[in-house]
């Protein structure tokens, strides 16, 4: 299966990289962001056709590997 | 000869830049990013640094701020444009320059003295310098060069490829590789051979008490070649 | 949320400081309150254990211009130039998050240095991990190296030296400190007094959010909905919102807007309103609605406990705040008039249109808690008697081989290659030498500075410790030809509660005050981290010292590379042969006990001047300090360096050759001269009753010992390069 996850900064942690583009859109004349924040995209293919052991798997890759728990939170977004 | 160094938001290069130019006898004018208008220049120079922090991709924000609008017209014009480690990053956003910068093959940043073999000189910023060889110094997280199989083709047929790293007898190899870069590549210019890109910074190498010296010989060469 | 005792408790106070509180205040703390009280009381800020002892400590001489007390130390290096200076601990934040933790350590310290007006001209840092074995040492190693270079590189200030060091005593608390110097006109220094009544106070930088409030408060359930989404956050660096606030800073230095200055370090707004107030015997007020927040609905206790990164704090003249606003507009940074100055002597805070604050200055400031800890002292130790035998199956070269390859002694570049260290273009001496050397820009004169420390000699007995440390500083600064002027320190200990802890600190302090007095090196800066401790065992005792001097003209600088055959190679100072808590005896033997070379602090200064008076008089060639691994590592460093060899001979002492060439007596220097010049420097060395033993000569590319034994320089190379990056790339 395919699992995809998504990786961000917990919400009150500073994103030095989001508030930047911020600025440089707004430099460009794109009106009207509120707030930009950025995270990684991640694409697992996994050897599993259970759904839930698959996600349950990625759960554990992200806490032991892809995500730093300390600054981020992370996201199962799609399994197929 | 008059010169220009854009100074981008987390530049950091830009002094030292400033101090070799005028030590090789340029009449040098900082320019702030926000600027229109570019002073009249023989040679525009975006310097190394980390401008907008190296934010999303290295040099991306910086190719949209205003003053690069002058500097692409000005390169488009037949104008001499020169970036240097994040200037080269920020060419190669713009579109003026091929390819891409990609992370550090090793993921570490690099800073240290490396040896690039000459690969063009038929242009102002190469002609006459005798050596074939130069010993420059680095210091970058992104300077591992990319670019399509189509493309590395059409920069080799146009003799676009600048510098190569090399041993110190000009030996291009694997061993003498520090970033990954596609072929060595450690600078490129563009078609026309008017605006050149390169990862080393010889800024950094105008002094014997300092890394070396064959950053004097690149800069002497290149003021005779505008004149 | 109502204060009590327990809140109080949460907060890290002790039961009677809380006592203490109520009955300065004449009534029970709000939480807010409660929070800037904790904060200004706890150890870091308060200096409340240390305090007794670093007194004692000598902060004056002919060069200094401010010690102790300010943002960072400054020294005076003649024409109307200063170097500011400070080394500072984040150890705890590193252990943590080792990449944001180094990364906001090397931050907050060029903070402190281009507070007082400084541009940052280098950096250095002092590393420690655990055992190599231990299985958190690699990832801690790679980010804290990551984060110092992420950091340093993109503000563009060269890292040009440092140490790294592996004890397993920091297997559950690694050590990062950081130090930077900058560069200052003498005029144009600026201090964090604040001055006049109704000054406007600005805040300018990074937006505040609730990072890192301190975790004990967190506990108690300050907060009572949503907790897990307000958990406190480790502090994330934004060097590049540094680089600009650093830009724009200095662009207002440069005229006269500016009377008082502070960053926003530990303990945030707080710390920072409060030490201006007190220095100024004034009053502060703000409206805490004015100061620009990241996230919606922050407290006011959030507000002044914050440690966002990238703020600063400024008192600026009346009719400023225009000039102000368009400078850091222009370097897109948050600007805010957050309050003013009165006459009150009191901390007041302003939200939503009451008041949420209420504190006289003095009941934070010169009212805080002092202890005099009880303290153990330390005896010591007896010498170990080596056995004959133990010598009898060692070679020589295989000795040396395993000692350079030594995960303390072995060449740190893969480490070093990750740090900038040539931008700025006055890179003189880059890491990997005693000392690092940056120019003074556009002139002749070129500063020096290293970094020190010896946690196994402090462990064996801190009073030598204390001592040998600031005497290795002072050594590494005269070998490359530098004049020392003062130092900075960074002390950390283990518990202050705990008594064997608190004599370590008392002892290391002790000998470091009386080395820097005799040698008239003072403390002009630092920092003091206790509570570094796995459970209940501290660390070992690990002051770190940071010295500064001075070359006058840096074409003179010396460096430690061999540079052509057949000069003369003298060992300058007496050896004696200490072998006890050597490298040698430590890895060879695998003896742990015994006392520390003992230090003798005549010697020590005699040598180091006489050193200097060669190299004025342009003799000396190379030189290098023999420290670590005793005479033979330090002559093998200097073969590597120089890619050459050299023929040694053991003088005819009593000692055997293990005790001569891996001994780690102190105060000595190995010096590389012409011939022709051997009978003016040994005519020098004797008119100042200086001892030498005439080494060998320079060769081409072998190390040959007593004719007997021998090796090439490229087997060295790669016994001292290879360990660490093998390691990392396992």
């Amino acid at each position: 299966m395919k699992i995809s996850v998504i990786i961000t900064l917990k919400k009150d942690v500073l994103d030095p990289q989001g508030k930047i583009i911020h600025q440089t859109l707004d430099g460009m004349g794109f009106e009207g962001i509120n707030e930009v924040r950025q995270g990684k995209y991640f694409q697992i293919d996994a050897k599993e056709d259970d759904k839930k052991k698959a996600e349950a798997k990625v759960e554990e890759m992200c806490k032991k590997l892809l995500a730093n728990l300390v600054i981020e939170d992370f996201k199962i977004i799609g399994t197929q | 000869m008059n010169s220009s160094v854009i100074t981008f938001p987390g530049s950091n290069c830009d002094r030292d830049m400033d101090v070799a130019l005028k030590k090789f006898g340029f009449k040098n004018k900082m320019v702030w990013h926000n600027d229109i208008e570019l002073p009249k220049s023989d040679l525009v120079v975006l310097p190394g640094g980390f401008s907008y922090g190296d934010y999303l991709r290295c040099g991306s924000m910086a190719s949209k701020s205003k003053i690069m609008k002058s500097v692409i017209n000005f390169a488009k014009s037949g104008g001499k444009v020169m970036g240097i480690c994040n200037g080269f990053q920020i060419l190669v956003e713009t579109g003026l320059l091929p390819g891409v910068l990609l992370r550090n093959k090793y993921l570490e940043f690099i800073c240290k003295n490396v040896f690039v073999k000459i690969n063009n000189k038929d242009n102002s910023y190469f002609k006459n310098i005798k050596k074939d060889t130069l010993e420059l110094h680095i210091a970058h997280n992104e300077g591992n060069y990319f670019c399509s199989n189509e493309q590395i083709k059409e920069i080799n047929d146009n003799n676009q490829i600048a510098l190569y790293y090399s041993d110190k007898d000009g030996k291009v190899s694997e061993d003498n590789n520090p970033n990954g870069s596609i072929k060595n590549i450690a600078s490129v210019f563009n078609k026309e051979k008017n605006v050149l890109g390169m990862m080393p910074h010889p800024e950094r190498m105008i002094d014997p008490a300092l890394s070396g010296e064959d950053g004097s010989i690149f800069f002497k060469n290149l003021i005779n070649n505008l004149k | 949320m109502t204060v009590n005792e327990q809140v109080a408790i949460d907060h890290g106070l002790k039961k009677d400081e809380y006592k203490k509180i109520c009955d300065l205040l004449e009534r029970i703390p709000n939480i807010t309150e409660l929070g800037i009280f904790s904060a200004m009381w706890n150890e870091h800020c308060s200096y409340k254990s240390s305090k007794l002892h670093l007194k004692n400590l000598p902060t004056k001489g002919k060069n200094v211009i401010q010690g102790p007390g300010e943002n960072a130390g400054v020294i005076d290096i003649g024409d109307d130039d200063a170097i500011v200076f400070k080394i500072e601990s984040h150890n705890h934040p590193s252990f943590i998050e080792p990449y944001q933790g180094a990364a906001t350590g090397v931050g907050g310290i060029m903070r402190d240095v281009f507070t007082m007006g400084a541009r940052p001209i280098a950096n250095l840092n002092s590393i420690h991990f655990g055992s190599p074995q231990h299985k958190k040492t690699k990832n801690l190693l790679r980010g804290v190296v990551c984060g110092i270079g992420g950091y340093g590189n993109c503000m563009g200030i060269p890292t040009i030296a440092g140490q790294t060091s592996f004890d397993e005593s920091y297997n559950g608390n690694i050590l990062v400190n950081a130090m930077t110097l900058g560069l200052v006109k003498k005029n144009k220094i600026f201090y964090s007094k604040a001055a006049g009544l109704g000054k406007p106070v600005i805040y300018v930088g990074s937006k505040t959010g609730r990072d890192g409030i301190h975790g004990a408060s967190m506990a108690s359930a300050v907060f009572d909905e949503k907790i897990e989404e307000k958990k406190p956050t480790v502090q994330v660096g934004d060097p590049f919102t540094e680089k600009l606030l650093l830009e724009a800073c200095l662009e207002l230095m440069e005229g006269d807007s500016i009377i008082a200055i502070q960053d926003m370090g530990a303990a945030g707004l707080t710390s920072s309103s409060i030490e201006m107030a007190s220095k100024g015997k004034l009053g502060i007020e703000f409206n805490l609605n004015k100061v620009p927040c990241r996230e919606a609905k922050m407290t006011p206790y959030e507000i002044m406990l914050s440690e966002s990164q990238e703020r600063m704090l400024i008192v600026l003249e009346n009719g400023k705040e225009d000039l102000a606003k368009k400078i850091f507009d222009k370097w897109n940074l948050d600007f805010a008039v957050i309050g003013k100055t009165t006459d009150s002597k009191k901390i007041e805070l302003y939200f939503d249109n009451s008041k949420v604050a209420d504190i006289p200055i003095d009941t934070l400031v010169q009212n805080s808690p002092m202890y005099d800890r009880k303290w153990k002292k330390s005896k010591l130790p007896k010498k170990i008697k080596i056995k004959k035998e133990d010598f009898k199956n060692l070679k020589i070269v295989n000795v040396l081989n395993k000692i350079l390859s030594n995960p303390n002694i072995c060449s740190k570049e893969w480490i070093w290659e990750q740090y900038d260290h040539t931008v700025m273009g006055d890179t003189i001496q880059k890491p990997g030498g005693d000392s690092g050397v940056v120019r003074i820009h556009g002139s002749n004169k070129a500063v020096a500075a290293s970094v020190d420390s010896s946690a196994v000699y402090c462990w064996a007995h801190p009073l030598s410790g204390g001592k040998q440390i600031v005497c290795e500083s002072w050594r590494n600064l005269i070998s490359v030809g530098a004049q020392p002027i003062a130092i900075t320190n960074c002390l950390n200990f283990g518990s202050p509660e705990n008594e064997e802890n608190m004599g370590e600190f008392v002892e290391c302090v002790h000998g470091l005050g009386e080395a820097s007095k005799y040698l008239d090196f003072p403390v002009v800066s630092g920092n003091v981290s206790f509570y570094n401790q796995t459970k209940d065992v501290g660390i070992k005792p690990t002051p770190t010292i940071g010295g500064v001097g001075l070359i006058k003209n840096y074409k003179n600088v010396i460096t430690m590379g061999l540079k052509k055959t057949n000069n003369i190679i003298i060992v300058v100072g007496k050896t004696e042969g200490h072998l006890d808590q050597s490298i040698f005896a430590r890895d060879i033997l695998n003896q742990k006990n015994g006392p520390p070379p003992e230090i003798n602090l005549f010697n020590e200064k005699n040598n180091g001047e006489t050193i200097l008076k060669l190299i004025e008089k342009n003799y000396v060639k190379s030189a290098h300090d023999v420290s670590l691994g005793g005479i033979i590592t330090s002559l093998a460093k200097m073969c590597i360096k120089g890619k050459k060899g050299a023929s040694i001979k053991k003088p005819k002492y009593l000692i055997n050759i293990f005790e001569y060439f891996f001994g780690e007596d102190q105060g000595r220097y190995i010096i590389e001269i012409e011939k022709i010049d051997f009978k003016n420097v040994t005519e020098i060395l004797e008119k100042n009753s200086v001892h030498y033993d005439e080494l060998g000569i320079v060769n081409k590319n072998e190390l040959i010992i007593d004719d007997k034994s021998k090796v090439t320089i490229d087997e060295l190379i790669k016994s001292h390069t290879n360990w660490l990056t093998n390691y990392m790339n396992k």
